[in-house]
Formats: C-alpha cells, sequence, structure tokens
C-alpha cells in the first residue's frame, strides 16, 4: 500500500509536467511558429494616417491671390465607438431629422465599423463651434478639417475649374489616390494636378483598443510631413479681368486678351458668368443644376474657349496672308468693287464702291476686294492642277493660323471651331465645285466657324509676324521668376514675316480712318479689324480683333458680343478700352475705372 | 525540537525556494511597470503611489517583513493553530459576502482606507493548514470510514462561502486539493473522475459539446471493444458515459440558461465563438496576439506595444504573463515555466524528504494550489482554457495575493526547517 502512494508522487510529477509541456508547446507555436499574430498586433496598435497636403495657390500675374483654401470642418463618424447619445440633441444642432440622423448612421455602419465616414459635410462655423463644444456628448463622432477651394473675387469662374472626390477609375489606374481623395476635376486644377496637389505625408501612430492616438510609432521614424501643393501664377491679370468683365456687363459675349510675345492670357472673359465660389464643397450640387437650368443665360457655357462663331471679316486678314504667301496677289494689287463681287447670278454685297488696294480694302473691308482675291487663290490652275489641291493648299495655311483645331494648353473646354476639308464640298457638291462655290467663306461666313481664343491668338501671330505661342493661363509655377516651361515653342506659321507689313498697315487704317476710328487711343498706335459674325437666329454679332501697339505689340484681343449689330459701335470700343486700360499708368487705370462705374450707374 | 530565536530564523532554511520566490517577485515587479509604462507621460518615479508599479513597491515590501514574521513562529504553533486560523478566515470570508466591496462583479474584498483586501487569498493557507492538520491526526476506524468524506467537507465550505461572493476562479482554485488527496490515497478512479470532469468542462466550453461528446464517445466505445467479455463492467462504463453525457450537456444548459447575455457575449468573443461584426479578426484573443508577436527574443523591455496600449484587459494583473510573452519573447516565457516548474517541484521534492507528515501534507498542499494558478493562468493567457481569473503567483500585481503566497510558501519554507 505505501508502494503504491509512493508511486503517486511519480503520477503526479508526470501530470506536472506533461501540462508544462503542453503549455511550452502552445508558447512555441503561437511565439515562433505562427507569424500571424505578429502580423495582428501591428494591426491592431498600428494605425497609419495620411496627412493630406495643402493644395497650391494661384495668383495672378501681380501676386493677387486668385485660389486659396478654406478650412471646412467635416463631422466625421466610427460607428464602432458610437456609445448611445441624445440623438434629438445632435438633430437640433445639425438641424436635421432624426430619421436621416438613423439612415446616415446605418450607411456609415454598412461601409464600415471601423473605417471613419464623412457624417455631415461642411459644417458651417457655428455648427462647427456647437458641436466642438458638445462632443464629448458624442461618442463615436469626431471633427476632421479638410480644405475647400476659395476665390476672392468672383471672376475668371470659367478657367479654374474644380476639384471633386476622386472617381473610382482614376482609382483603380493610379496608386497615389486612395478613396475619398480630392483631385482636379477641370480647367487650371486638372491640367496642373501634379503640382498644386502637393506630396501626402503619413504618421504611424501608436493606437490603443478604444482607438485613440498614444503618440508616434518609434518616435515618428517613419513618418512623413506632407508637401504642400506648388503655387501657382497665372498670366491673369485680375484688375483687367475685373474691368473687362465689367465692360461687357452681363451681355452675352467674350473677351479675350493675350500678350503676343509669350501666348500669356491676359483675360478672359466668357459672359454672362457665374461666382465660382457657388461651385465649391456640398452646395456645388446644387448650384450646378441651377446654372444649367439656366438657359437663358447658359453661364456654365464656356463661350471663349467651347462657342463656335463665323469669324466675319476678321477672317479676311488671313485671306489676305494666305493670298500674299501664295503670289495671288503683292500690296499694290488693285480691284474696282462695283458695290459687291459679281458674277454671273453670283452677288456678294459690299456698302463701298471704287478702286482699293490691300491696304484700303482691309480700311473699307471690301468685300468685293477679299472674295476675288479668294477665288483667284482657289482657281489658280497654273500652282494647283485642282480646286481640291488649291483648297487643302489654303486649308493647311488657315490651319497652321490655329483655326480648327485644339490648343490642348492648360485651359478647359477647348472646341476646334469648323474649318471643313475639301472632302466634304466634294460630298456635298458632287465634286463639281469651284471658288465661287465657297465664296461666302472669303469673308469669314459660311462654312467656317472660329472660337474667340482662336481669333485672339491670330491677333497675336499678327502681332508677331509670323508666330505664337499657345495660349495659356499659367504662367509661373512654384515661384513666380519661375517660368512654365510647358508653353513656351513657338510656332511659326506658313506665312513669311514680310508678309504681315501691308496687312498691318491696313489694320491701322482701320483705328486711324476706317470702321473703328471712333476707337483709336489717344498716343497709341493699334492696328484692329472690325467684323459682323451673321447669326441666323437674330441679330448680327459684333466682333473686333486688334492689338497694340504696333511696334512691339503688348496686347493682342478679341472681344465678340452677341446679338449687337456691327462690330464697329460695340466691340471695338470695349477692345480699346482694354488696351487702353492695360497698357496706361496706375493714375490712369483708376479714371478708367471710375468712368467705367458711373457709365455703368446711368 | 531546536528552539529558533529571531537572530537564526535563517538558518537551515531552503535557499533555493527563497531565491526562486525572490526572482519571481522581482520579475513581477518590471512587469508591472512596464505594463504601467506609458509611453507619451511616462514618470520616472518609482515611488508613484497613483501608479500600480509604485503600490506593487509597496506590497513586495510588506510581503518581506511578512515572510520574516512567518519564518519567525515556531512551527508547531502552526500545527496547533491550524483549525483555528482556517475557521478565522472562513468566518472573515463569510462576513465579507454580507458586507463586503464589490470589485469587478466579485463581492469579495474588505475596504480599508484606499486598499482593499480580499480574504480568500488567505484562506488558501488556512486550508492547506488544516487539512495538513486533519490528516496528521491519528484516526479510530470509524473515523476513517468518514475520512474522505470530511476531506472534502473541509474544501467544500470555503468553495460554497467563495461562490457566494461570486468569485468563480477563485473557488474552483481548491478543487486542487484533489491533488494532495489523490497522493494521500484517495481512491484514484475518484481522481480520474474529477479530471476528467474537469478536461470535459474546459471540452465544452472551448471547443463545443459535439466534440466533448464525440471524445466520450470513443473513448466508451475503446473500453467495450476491450470489455466485452466482463458483463459487470460493461454496465459500469455505459453508467459512466452515461454520467458523462449527462455532465456535458449539463454544462450546456448552464451557461445558455444561467449567464446574463453580456457574459455569455463576453466568454464567447474570449473564446473566438461570434465572429465580430467589425471584421478586423478582434475575436482573436488578444492575450494571445500579445503574447504570440513577442517571437524568439521579445520585443525588448518597455517596447510591447498590445501590453502598453491596453489591448490585453487586466495587464498587471491576471494577465501579466502577456507582457513578459511581448516583450521577452518565447525565452521569457520559458524561464518563467521553468522558475515555477523548479518551485513546484522542490516543495513536492521536500515534501516527500521530510520525516514529518504534516510537513508533507502542507507541502502538497501549497504545491497543489500554486500549480494550479501557474497552470490555468498561463493557460488562459494562451487561449488553452477559458478566462478564470485568478493571478498569477508572486507576479501580479496586488497586495492580496502577494501576501497571500508569500504566506502560503514561507510557511512551508518554516515547517520544512523544523
Ligand atoms: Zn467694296
Amino acid at each position: 500500500m505505501e508502494n503504491l502512494i509512493k508511486k503517486r508522487y511519480y503520477v503526479i510529477l508526470f501530470i506536472i509536467f506533461g501540462l508544462v509541456a503542453i503549455c511550452l508547446i502552445r508558447l512555441f507555436h503561437i511565439q515562433i511558429l505562427d507569424p500571424s499574430y505578429k502580423k495582428h498586433a501591428e494591426q491592431n496598435a498600428l494605425r497609419h494616417l495620411t496627412e493630406h497636403p495643402e493644395r497650391g495657390l494661384i495668383y495672378d500675374r501681380n501676386d493677387s491671390l486668385l485660389v486659396y483654401n478654406e478650412v471646412a470642418y467635416d463631422l466625421m463618424i466610427v460607428p464602432n465607438e458610437l456609445r448611445t447619445f441624445d440623438t434629438n440633441d445632435l438633430c437640433r444642432i445639425l438641424d436635421i431629422d432624426k430619421e436621416i440622423l438613423l439612415k446616415r448612421i446605418e450607411k456609415a455602419k454598412a461601409y464600415s465599423m471601423l473605417i471613419p465616414t464623412i457624417f455631415e459635410q461642411q459644417m458651417s462655423k457655428e455648427d462647427y463651434g456647437y458641436v466642438e463644444e458638445k462632443l464629448y456628448k458624442f461618442p463615436g463622432f469626431f471633427v476632421q478639417n479638410r480644405t475647400l477651394r476659395s476665390y476672392p473675387h468672383p471672376v475668371a469662374a470659367h478657367i479654374f475649374g474644380y476639384v471633386g472626390e476622386v472617381s473610382q477609375k482614376i482609382l483603380d489606374n493610379d496608386p497615389y489616390y486612395q478613396l475619398g481623395d480630392y483631385i482636379g476635376i477641370s480647367g487650371i486644377e486638372k491640367a496642373y494636378e501634379p503640382e498644386l496637389r502637393g506630396v501626402k505625408g503619413k504618421r504611424v501612430v501608436l493606437v490603443d483598443v478604444h482607438n485613440r492616438e498614444r503618440g508616434s510609432y518609434n518616435d515618428g521614424e517613419l513618418d512623413q510631413a506632407p508637401v504642400a501643393g506648388t503655387d501657382l501664377w497665372s498670366s491673369i491679370d485680375l484688375r483687367l479681368q475685373i474691368y473687362a468683365e465689367r465692360l461687357l456687363n452681363e451681355r452675352s459675349g467674350s473677351i479675350v486678351a493675350i500678350e503676343p510675345a509669350t501666348g500669356e492670357i491676359l483675360c478672359i472673359v466668357s459672359s454672362p458668368s457665374y461666382d465660382p465660389n457657388l461651385l465649391v464643397g456640398k452646395a456645388r450640387g446644387k448650384n450646378y443644376r441651377l446654372l444649367q437650368e439656366d438657359k437663358k443665360k447658359n453661364p456654365l457655357f464656356n463661350r471663349a474657349l467651347s462657342a463656335m462663331y463665323p469669324p466675319g471679316s476678321t477672317f479676311k486678314l488671313a485671306n489676305a496672308l494666305i493670298a500674299l504667301q501664295e503670289g495671288i496677289i503683292t500690296p499694290s494689287t488693285s480691284y474696282f468693287c462695283p458695290h459687291g463681287y459679281i458674277v454671273g447670278n453670283l452677288t456678294v454685297k459690299c456698302y463701298h464702291t471704287g478702286t482699293v488696294d490691300l491696304t484700303s480694302a482691309i480700311q473699307v473691308s471690301c468685300n468685293n476686294y477679299f472674295c476675288r482675291i479668294f477665288y483667284n487663290t482657289l482657281s489658280n490652275r497654273t500652282k494647283f492642277p485642282s480646286i481640291q489641291e488649291a483648297y487643302n493648299t489654303w486649308k493647311k495655311h488657315i490651319n497652321d493660323f490655329g483655326f480648327g483645331q485644339k490648343f490642348e494648353s492648360d485651359l478647359p473646354y477647348e472646341t476646334r471651331g469648323i474649318i471643313p476639308s475639301s472632302d466634304y464640298f466634294d460630298k456635298i457638291y458632287h465634286k463639281s465645285w469651284n471658288g465661287n462655290t465657297v465664296i461666302s467663306m472669303g469673308i469669314g461666313q459660311g462654312e467656317v466657324a472660329t472660337t474667340p481664343i482662336q481669333m485672339a491668338n491670330f491677333m497675336a501671330i499678327i502681332a508677331n509676324r509670323g508666330y505664337y505661342i499657345k495660349p495659356h493661363v499659367i504662367r509661373a509655377i512654384g515661384k513666380k521668376n519661375n517660368p512654365n516651361h510647358r508653353y513656351t515653342e513657338k510656332h511659326y506659321c506658313s506665312i513669311e514675316a514680310k508678309h504681315y507689313a501691308a496687312v498691318i498697315k491696313g489694320m491701322e487704317q482701320v483705328m486711324v480712318a476706317g470702321t473703328a476710328r471712333r476707337s483709336k487711343i489717344e498716343g497709341i498706335r493699334m492696328a484692329g479689324k472690325t467684323g459682323t459674325a451673321q447669326n441666323p437666329h437674330g441679330m448680327d454679332h459684333a466682333v473686333f480683333a486688334g492689338f497694340a501697339p504696333i511696334d512691339n505689340p503688348k496686347i493682342a484681343i478679341f472681344v465678340l458680343v452677341e446679338n449687337a449689330g456691327g462690330g464697329g459701335a460695340v466691340a471695338a470700343p470695349i477692345a480699346s478700352s482694354i488696351i487702353e486700360y492695360y497698357l496706361k499708368d496706375e493714375t490712369k487705370k483708376e479714371e478708367l475705372e471710375n468712368k467705367l462705374n458711373d457709365s455703368l450707374k446711368k | 525540537m531546536r528552539r529558533d530565536t529571531k537572530f537564526n530564523i535563517s538558518k537551515g532554511i531552503d535557499t533555493q525556494l527563497v531565491i526562486i520566490y525572490l526572482v519571481l517577485v522581482i520579475i513581477g515587479w518590471f512587469a508591472i511597470y512596464s505594463s504601467s509604462y506609458n509611453p507619451e507621460i511616462h514618470s520616472t518615479n518609482i515611488f508613484d503611489l497613483s501608479k500600480n508599479y509604485g503600490k506593487q513597491l509597496i506590497w513586495i515590501a510588506s510581503a518581506f517583513v511578512l515572510a520574516i514574521v512567518v519564518l519567525s513562529f515556531e512551527s508547531r504553533h502552526y500545527m496547533h493553530f491550524a483549525y483555528h486560523i482556517y475557521i478565522f478566515f472562513l468566518l472573515i470570508m463569510l462576513i465579507v459576502v454580507f458586507v463586503g466591496t464589490e470589485i469587478s462583479g466579485a463581492k469579495a474584498w474588505i475596504k480599508i482606507g484606499n486598499y482593499s483586501i480580499q480574504p480568500t487569498e488567505f484562506a488558501k493557507f488556512a486550508t492547506a493548514l488544516a487539512l495538513a492538520k486533519f490528516f496528521n491526526e491519528g484516526k479510530t476506524q470509524s473515523q476513517k470510514r468518514y475520512m474522505w468524506l470530511t476531506a472534502f467537507g473541509m474544501i467544500f465550505i470555503p468553495i460554497i462561502i467563495i461562490i457566494f461572493q461570486k468569485d468563480a476562479g477563485s473557488a474552483l482554485v481548491f478543487l486542487s486539493f484533489i491533488i494532495l488527496f489523490y497522493r494521500e490515497g484517495l481512491s484514484g478512479n475518484i481522481f480520474l473522475i474529477a479530471v476528467t470532469a474537469f478536461i470535459l468542462f474546459l471540452l465544452t466550453f472551448m471547443l463545443n459539446e459535439l466534440y466533448a461528446i464525440a471524445i466520450s464517445t470513443s473513448i466508451f466505445l475503446i473500453f467495450w471493444i476491450i470489455n466485452r467479455k466482463k458483463k459487470k463492467k460493461l454496465i459500469r462504463n455505459a453508467i459512466i458515459y452515461g454520467c458523462a453525457l449527462l455532465f456535458i450537456f449539463s454544462i450546456d444548459i448552464i451557461y445558455d440558461k444561467t449567464l446574463q447575455p453580456h457574459q455569455k457575449m463576453r466568454i464567447d468573443t474570449i473564446l473566438g465563438k461570434t465572429s465580430d461584426p467589425q471584421g478586423a479578426d478582434f475575436n482573436l484573443n488578444q492575450s494571445k496576439i500579445a503574447i504570440g508577436s513577442g517571437g524568439l527574443w521579445g520585443k525588448g523591455y518597455l517596447n510591447g506595444t498590445q501590453t502598453k496600449l491596453n489591448f490585453v484587459p487586466e495587464q498587471s494583473t491576471d494577465f501579466i504573463f502577456c507582457s513578459i510573452g511581448e516583450e521577452f519573447g518565447f525565452l521569457g516565457s520559458l524561464v518563467i515555466l521553468s522558475l515555477f516548474t523548479a518551485l513546484i517541484y522542490r516543495i513536492l521534492f521536500l515534501s516527500e524528504q521530510h520525516r514529518n507528515p504534516f510537513v508533507r501534507y502542507y507541502g502538497y498542499g501549497v504545491a497543489s494550489i500554486i500549480f494550479f494558478h501557474f497552470i490555468i493562468n498561463i493557460g488562459m493567457t494562451i487561449g488553452l482554457v477559458p478566462i478564470i481569473g485568478i493571478p498569477l503567483p508572486f507576479l501580479s500585481y496586488g497586495g492580496s495575493s502577494l501576501w497571500g503566497f508569500t504566506i502560503l510558501l514561507f510557511i512551508f519554507i518554516r515547517l520544512n526547517n523544523s
């Protein structure tokens, strides 16, 4: 018996060592063999946070702020951390129904229990104040700062474009972006997204079991501070832009002014316009719809870049340059005008009569002269074996001026305009057509259509005597004196420089003694051309194109006022006001602004 | 009997036990310091009494004083007053049932100023002493017949009182005396039944009743094939099998019917039974993650993330082992397990060696209690047994438990020296 009992000592030792061994095997398994616990531990305690950089600011060419960031407050929710709270209190603060509140909570829960989602977007500052004060009463809620674009001056709405949440398509293709990130969707915001967005930073923080941050991991060894987005300097002259918009005074139309030597857009107006602040943040959808529904004003339509108009008489300048280049005429070539271009039963009327050379023809805008040289260009069978070849040569020159194509610079919503191909005419005229069939194109009517930006650029070409730089709105990146290298290439046109002098001379005569003589500016030599864009739907559009000063041009301009009749009466005065304003000094600027204010009051 | 004086109490005591004790207590303090250490607002004052590690310093210092006091009494006093001490602590525990303070669900505490004392911790050594005295007494033939009944009665009285205190974990601890009973001649069958019942209980809890039924059924079938010629044994096996099934179902029913929903949820989540709607594997036992993430070498002292960021509940008391497992890895775990195994082995070895059976009885009681605490505590942190809230001896934060175990161990050291 005693022996048996003594044996039990060993049984007990065996049980003890056995159980200790089981524990050791288990510890060996979870601590050494199974790596999943290390992964879980990391997920538990480390939170990888993204630090969103501030988006780059945009200044005008004189350092005035055009676009900046304003802090907005989003109320975030983490469903997992929700505890019972006074729902009525929160409803009252946010001014929402309890039903909506419950629905939003359900939605957040459905998305994720742990990942914060937006509960209330962009609270007003007052709401934010209340919520912040009472946040301790609402566990599971917190406030996150977010920046929204803001515009100190409600002008130039059409070029900025907007910022919005990144789309699924971009998320799939660009690993930089994460769900909920903001991205430039159009305009400058889109064109310069890589510069404006900056570099996202990251922070690895220790998070305790209650999801509270408990300091940075490894003394911030893995942290990277965000790099703020690069600031941009626009070529826009804010004061000029405001002045130009006021000149149009809500009339439908467009103004584009370009610095010829650089292709920098000085002002770009599409009227009627809207306040760009309307299309920011949570009100954007609603306001966008309202603007879209305003069919009468159509403020969202970007007339400067998307609207196609017949260029009218300003197009005659292009035809003159082509005729000179192709040797169809010389500056001294003269024709007699019998109140129009009359061939058989085809008549294109002219208000003028008499014999004119090129300079005078531009000055009086003689329809006969330009129809004739256009016809002669297309019918020169010694040079071109067929009408198609003649037309294609003409079209090549026209395209070279930038007509019928997009510049593809940093501007949004460009359209090509229309310069038909010879195939088009072959098709509709069954290959039997000649210069007279398409004669209205000789005076900028008929099948051609151009956009205001193309016309302004054409003026820059004439001012430069033969080249242009793609029109663009951003002149410097990062620093004011750090030029935007994207748009510096000179595009030389197919017209030799020597041909411009005669055309410019004619354009000067327009200002001195021609259709725009009432709009000439004291002390500034200016070149211009008025025009009338025929409008089958109503009154014609008034058009003026020009540049100044003639030697060493500083500004090329195109003005179009819809349904305003002749260019000389309406468009030319606006253009010369802008040119005068731009070229004159500070005191004169104030004087002009006051004058405009007074006239607008009346 | 040799007379000891206060000046030579250290003479003849077992230095191995004392050294293991000191090492465990010191490791415990460093682990408590680490789990209370806040990487942000880190106070360098180790005497900061608002922190667990500051308070534990007081508990440790007073435990050392207590150890000396324990050693300074003569062995015969412990034998003589065993029943008095036992009854004294039973009465205190009974009083606590009525006037005690409730801390995390258990009404097992007496509040004195800012400090709380849990008499249950002292009832352990008291019961061990009483049982030793009981086994040591000469018995008449009729007394022997009821010996086991009385012995079980002596452990069930504190168990029942503790159940009234709603402290199920501590109640289970008293069942560990069954190891002592087994050593002193309790029928192997009863011991086997008790151990089987305990394993079935864990299986039902850990996995589900189907596993427990499957295992009991297969054991039953094996015995059936072995004993198929002996009718008497077959009947007995069938009865045992029936009892096992009944036991399994009753656990299941108790679990389903008696636990409050929130308690059930807690147990289910801890056991990984429910899949958590949060998705991110939160159902995984957090203490397992802490220990498992330690690897071979650990993350280094004070570098643990899981314990420091409160992912592990009760990290300086019941889950103190997580801190060691995370920061010192498998090697740290190995050291702790080795120390405890050495401690328990040493107690059992000395008990077997001793001429006085009273010392053996008491020694087995001490080893049973410490072993049960140690194996269940570590088992629960690594997901081998359900969460039974009992501390790790000598390491866990807390005055009552440290004092209780110190007295428990040092009475043995004193008795062993006699
Ligand atoms: Zn004429």
